[in-house]
């Protein structure tokens, strides 16, 4: 299954319900304000580096770039663009955003 | 209409797919609760295996006790109790978000299944469709 | 699916970037169904400034080039004053039962929204 949130951890709790949800094997993608959830030096990071080992985490680089976030991607955490937004939907039988 | 276009179309006819609408907001702040339930009981003619969750804020939105003449806005929460005249049965409330809140069961204006969020998970994982508000 | 207005919220801008992906990827495109303030998207009385995206003009090329069934919700619509005298080209207003129909027909759904 795939998970969409689009909310920075710092103002809303998606990300975190989102996690405590996704199953293992799940992927969970983040875009819009949600890949500020996907970056380094910061008091949210810990919750998502925890979830890495569990579950696949993706990040929208166009919504990174917007917000001059590229170069603090969490290590593990896959860059993908609009095409690959879409092979992740194309791949996972159902999605869900987490709004 | 070639004969290969009428068998899809028949076969499409005779789909049903399980839908999940999950409801994760709390009512009368956005109008997300509402129009999300609007959409459940359209659906409810299109005999699809249908079952709404309800998570997180979204336990609210069934707390027995609504008033809002105070707010001027439409109580839309005796709607949950018609839902079974719709043949909408499958209510699923994660016990988590109930606890988390400081509620039980019996303060829900219509008969749920309160399991906790692993079983929950299960079942958002064998949907076809899952829509969220 | 799109559940919020253009402007005020990037999920407009985030669903069309998706379309146009999934369709230079040759996806077909069921049907993208305006809900909740989503049916803002399809007003024909939008004028933003010259230097930013027409996002109601965006979608209705889009529905032009590739024959996009772009459908607002009629209910949302009323509640919120579009009516088929301010749509947009390339929209037309329908029934819930439309959402749910394409949820059958297709076999992927995406909720854009706040």
């Amino acid at each position: 299954m795939l998970h969409i949130v689009n909310k920075s951890p710092f103002e809303k709790t998606t990300l975190a319900s989102c996690l405590a949800h996704a199953g293992p094997g799940a992927a969970v993608l983040l875009i819009e304000d949600a890949v500020y959830g996907a970056t380094t030096l910061n008091a949210a990071e810990g919750a998502l580096k925890g979830a890495l080992g569990r579950v696949a985490v993706y990040a929208l680089g166009p919504d990174l770039e917007a917000r001059g976030m590229k170069e603090r991607v969490i290590e593990g955490v896959k860059v993908v663009d609009y095409a690959g937004f879409v092979d992740l939907v194309a791949e996972h039988k159902t999605s869900q955003s987490w709004l | 209409m070639t004969e290969a276009a009428m068998d899809l179309e028949a076969e499409a006819a005779g789909v049903v797919k399980k839908f999940m609408y999950v409801n994760r907001k709390a009512p009368y702040g956005t109008i997300y609760a509402l129009e999300g339930l609007e959409v459940v009981l359209i659906s409810a003619a299109f005999d699809q295996d249908v079952s709404l969750a309800f998570l997180d804020d979204g336990v609210y939105q069934l707390v027995k006790g609504q008033q809002t003449k105070g707010i001027e806005v439409k109580n839309f929460s005796p709607t949950y109790r018609a839902l079974e005249g719709y043949d909408i049965e499958k209510l699923y409330v994660e016990r988590e978000s109930l606890e988390a809140r400081g509620l039980t069961a019996d303060q829900l204006l219509v008969p749920v299944e309160v399991m906790g969020r692993d079983e929950l998970v299960r079942r958002m994982e064998e949907q076809d469709v899952v829509i969220a508000f | 699916m799109v559940n919020e207005g253009p402007y005020n919220h990037q999920a407009s801008d985030s669903a069309y970037q998706f379309v146009q992906a999934a369709l230079a990827k040759g996806h077909r495109i069921y049907r993208v169904f305006f809900y909740n303030d989503g049916v803002h998207n399809a007003t024909r009385l939008t004028e933003p400034p010259q230097d930013d995206r027409h996002v109601v003009n965006r979608w209705s090329k889009l529905a032009e080039a590739h024959g996009l069934d772009l459908v607002v919700c009629v209910a949302a619509g009323l509640r919120r004053g579009l009516v088929e005298d301010n749509l947009a080209p390339g929209f037309r207003i329908s029934g819930l039962g439309q959402l749910v129909e394409a949820g059958i027909q297709a076999d992927r759904l995406v909720v854009f929204g706040d």
